[in-house]
């Protein structure tokens, strides 16, 4: 039998692997719009929450703007009086994310055509800014309980088998082991979507340059709404998962804050490398916690996992798997 | 010209938004938006909502309106200071920010500015100690008093010793979340329990490593002293570890409806602090319904009533209403300015035949304030949370906290305050 701390340690390595892929869902979405626009959506974590309160808001039957439809009017609205199955509410969430995407490209994107990335990176904070005021507006900020019927709780089977095989059962939350199974999933169609589709290569020209790409036929609005539309199911799908474990809040939203040093370690532009680091975040973050926390007085992951990008950085400055741009004058 | 109409514009706009001078103002430092929205809200409708009833029931205090002008803080204590100084301009008499941070930025403006802060069951515990903090009062129970009460139940539950017991306290890691560190490193010197101390970071949407190690040094309790997303994350991860949720007790601020609906029937019987009563078996409930919500003039969407937040911003305005007509009664004038209403606050007396000529009957604990005393009693109450009927159950009486224990910590902190802030003690 391995010692206590040996065993300890995996627990928190597998620990750290799940909620790196957590990390990694919301990477994702940011990777998709850098990769695809050179834009840094700033309003990613937003998008999540929007998009997770709209999936209750459908699930419960509830009246979007009740509360201001009552105020201005004076009526006592709250509900439609159905109750959708996880799945239609899932589909129609979908559908609403890629009219936002539409949106975004016809009241904001459309404009900046051609204008340098910090531009576009000051209209996604004005954009996260207005989400979030929307999402307040039409569902209401008290928390919303998120049930599409994603298992939660301990894992039994892993416990069992951990504990017969190394007399120690392990601890694995089963909504983890789903969102690993769904992240899989979403990089593997995302990847052979960007490599092999014709889409795909439309979404990587027009990321290397705007202008480039218009004069060879790709249309510009079309890819913007396609990679806005991906981002924002990819968003859903981080907000499925963020929302079932603490239920559906404005904090969701930070989810973001949590997906920076996962971009800086993996690179802006590699799907893949969402995931990778991702993993590299979950399990450093953990396996520092576990070890040094109780000496420095605990609560160091948030911290820790910017100062393990920053050290990655120094050799990598375009991220482990980035692309390496060389710019001549 | 059109400088000047604008001008008269904006002052014409001013004189309606600004409140006639003979109202009494009491600003209502809110966050309705940002990550802890949820708690925020039931606390304001329900502060907003009771002076509403006493306008519309009784025609305010002592035939005097009270106005509530609103200012969004978001909890973000820059934008806390903003909103206070934006307000204390209109005759503020009282705050009640509702954030130890915020509460910590105002304590020596508001004494340099002459206005009360009022602080129920949260901000700086030693502001207990009235010959320091003169502006300050928050009674009628603070952190240090819920920390006491939490292991005084322990107690009664393990015969009266904690000895050879772990307690592990899971906190947010903030001055607030800091706060009852002290006093329970000197209960456990008492008791002869062991404490571990786990932070986690705000806002604690992550807490897998934190509850690793509970799964790992099972403790025997946990105290829990957590805000906004941490406490629903906790709740949830404590079940998933299948730590036993009877032996676990949030602070009131992590002991509200929101903080347990997510996890569904995995917090059935966990337990938190209560500084009052629950539910809507009070009669104020009915007048509200009467006079505020059936009125069309409910607070924020009106869907908040009689949850523990909403109950608590009620509290909180109740006492502050009742320091109003003390104020009033002492002053000899209804129109009190905000000299006289911290007089009010300190000689204030709630008695139980007055809290049942309220409505709202056994509901808190009795308390009378005094020059040194600004911190009341300081008993809490222990709730249950009942899964299967989505409500609290009250499964204690009052219990009394160690004051042996937590008055001499008082006078050290509040010492140290006086010596920093160069202050000589009153009430000699």
């Amino acid at each position: 039998m391995l010692p206590d701390q040996i065993l300890f340690a995996l627990e928190v390595t597998l620990n750290g692997l799940m909620a790196g892929v957590m990390y990694a869902l919301v990477a994702l979405g940011f990777v998709l719009i850098f990769k695809a626009s050179g834009i840094f959506n700033y309003a990613q974590g937003v998008l999540a929450l929007f998009a997770a309160l709209t999936l209750v808001g459908f699930q419960n039957g509830q009246i979007p703007f009740a509360h201001l439809i009552n105020a201005t009017f004076g009526t006592n609205l709250h509900t439609f009086g159905w109750t959708l199955p996880g799945i239609v509410a899932i589909a129609l969430t979908a559908g609403v994310m890629v009219g936002l995407a539409w949106l975004i490209e016809r009241l904001v994107l459309k404009h900046l055509v051609n204008q340098a990335p910090i531009i576009l990176f000051m209209a996604t904070i004005g954009l996260a800014y207005f989400l979030e005021g929307l999402g307040d507006v039409m569902w209401g900020a008290d928390i919303k309980t998120l049930d599409v019927g994603l298992p939660q709780g301990i894992s039994e089977t892993v416990e069992s088998a951990t504990a017969a095989l190394l007399g120690y059962g392990f601890f694995i939350d089963n909504l983890d082991i789903v969102a690993t199974i769904v992240a899989v999933i979403l990089v593997a169609s995302l990847t052979i979507f960007s490599q092999y589709s014709k889409q795909g290569r439309a979404l990587r020209a027009v990321a290397d340059d705007h202008q480039a790409a218009l004069s060879v036929g790709i249309s510009l609005r079309f890819i913007w709404v396609l990679v806005w539309s991906i981002a924002g199911f990819v968003a859903l799908v981080a907000g499925i998962m963020w929302g079932t474990k603490s239920g559906v809040q404005f904090s969701l939203s930070l989810i973001a804050l949590k997906a920076l040093p996962v971009l800086m370690l993996g690179g802006f532009t590699s799907i893949p490398g969402a995931i990778v680091g991702g993993l590299i975040i979950g399990v450093g973050e953990k396996l520092f916690e576990f070890t040094i926390g109780p000496m420095i007085g605990g609560a160091t992951e948030n911290w820790f996992a910017y100062v393990l990008a920053l050290l990655f950085l120094v050799f990598r400055p375009q991220g482990l798997f980035g692309e390496k741009i060389i710019e001549r004058v | 010209m059109k400088t000047t109409f604008a001008t008269l514009a904006v002052a014409a706009m001013i004189a309606v938004a600004a409140p006639a001078s003979a109202d009494l103002v009491v600003p209502n430092l809110s966050y309705r938006t940002g990550p802890f929205a949820a708690g925020g809200i039931p606390y304001a409708d329900g502060f907003t909502d009771y002076f509403t009833l006493l306008n519309e029931r009784d025609g305010g205090i002592g035939g005097e309106k009270v106005v509530v002008p609103e200012c969004e803080t978001a909890y973000n204590t820059e934008k806390g200071v903003e909103c206070y100084e934006a307000t204390k301009g209109q005759g503020a008499l009282v705050y009640n920010p509702l954030s130890t941070g915020i509460t910590y930025q105002l304590i020596p403006k508001v004494s340099a500015d002459g206005i009360s802060l009022y602080t129920p069951g949260y901000g700086r515990t030693s502001a207990a100690n009235g010959k320091v903090f003169e502006w300050v009062f928050n009674y009628p129970a603070n952190y240090w008093d819920g920390a006491s009460v939490a292991v005084k139940h322990l107690l009664d539950e393990n015969g009266g010793s904690l000895e050879g017991k772990t307690i592990a306290l899971v906190y947010h890691n903030s001055a607030y979340g800091k706060e009852p560190i002290r006093t329970l490193t000197e209960l456990s010197k008492k008791h002869g329990f062991k404490l571990t101390e786990i932070p986690v970071d705000s806002p604690g949407q992550e807490q897998k490593s934190q509850w690793l190690q509970i799964r790992r040094e099972k403790p025997d309790y946990v105290l829990f002293w957590g805000w906004g997303v941490m406490n629903q994350v906790a709740v949830q991860e404590a079940g998933n570890i299948r730590f036993p949720m009877e032996n676990m007790i949030g602070v009131w601020w992590s002991g509200s409806e929101n903080d347990v609906t997510a996890a569904g029937a995995g917090a059935n019987g966990y337990k938190s602090l209560a500084m009052h009563g629950t539910g809507m078996d009070y009669p104020v409930y009915a007048d509200l319904k009467q006079y505020v919500q059936d009125a069309g003039k409910a607070a924020g969407a009106g869907d908040q009533v009689g949850s523990v937040l909403y109950s608590r911003g009620m509290y909180a305005a109740m006492v502050i209403s009742e320091a109003i007509r003390k104020a009033q009664e002492l002053a000899g004038t209804s129109a009190v300015n905000a000299a006289q209403v911290r007089d009010g606050f300190e000689a204030l007396e709630i008695t139980e035949e007055r809290m049942a000529e309220l409505g709202l009957p056994n509901f808190g604990q009795p308390f009378a304030a005094s020059c040194e005393d600004h911190g009341g009693p300081g008993a809490g109450m222990i709730q249950q949370w009942d899964a299967s009927a989505g409500k609290w159950n009250l499964i204690t009486d009052f219990i009394a906290p160690d004051d042996e224990v937590l008055d001499a910590l008082v006078l050290e902190d509040s010492a140290a305050y006086a010596a920093e802030a160069g202050l000589t003690e009153r009430c000699n």
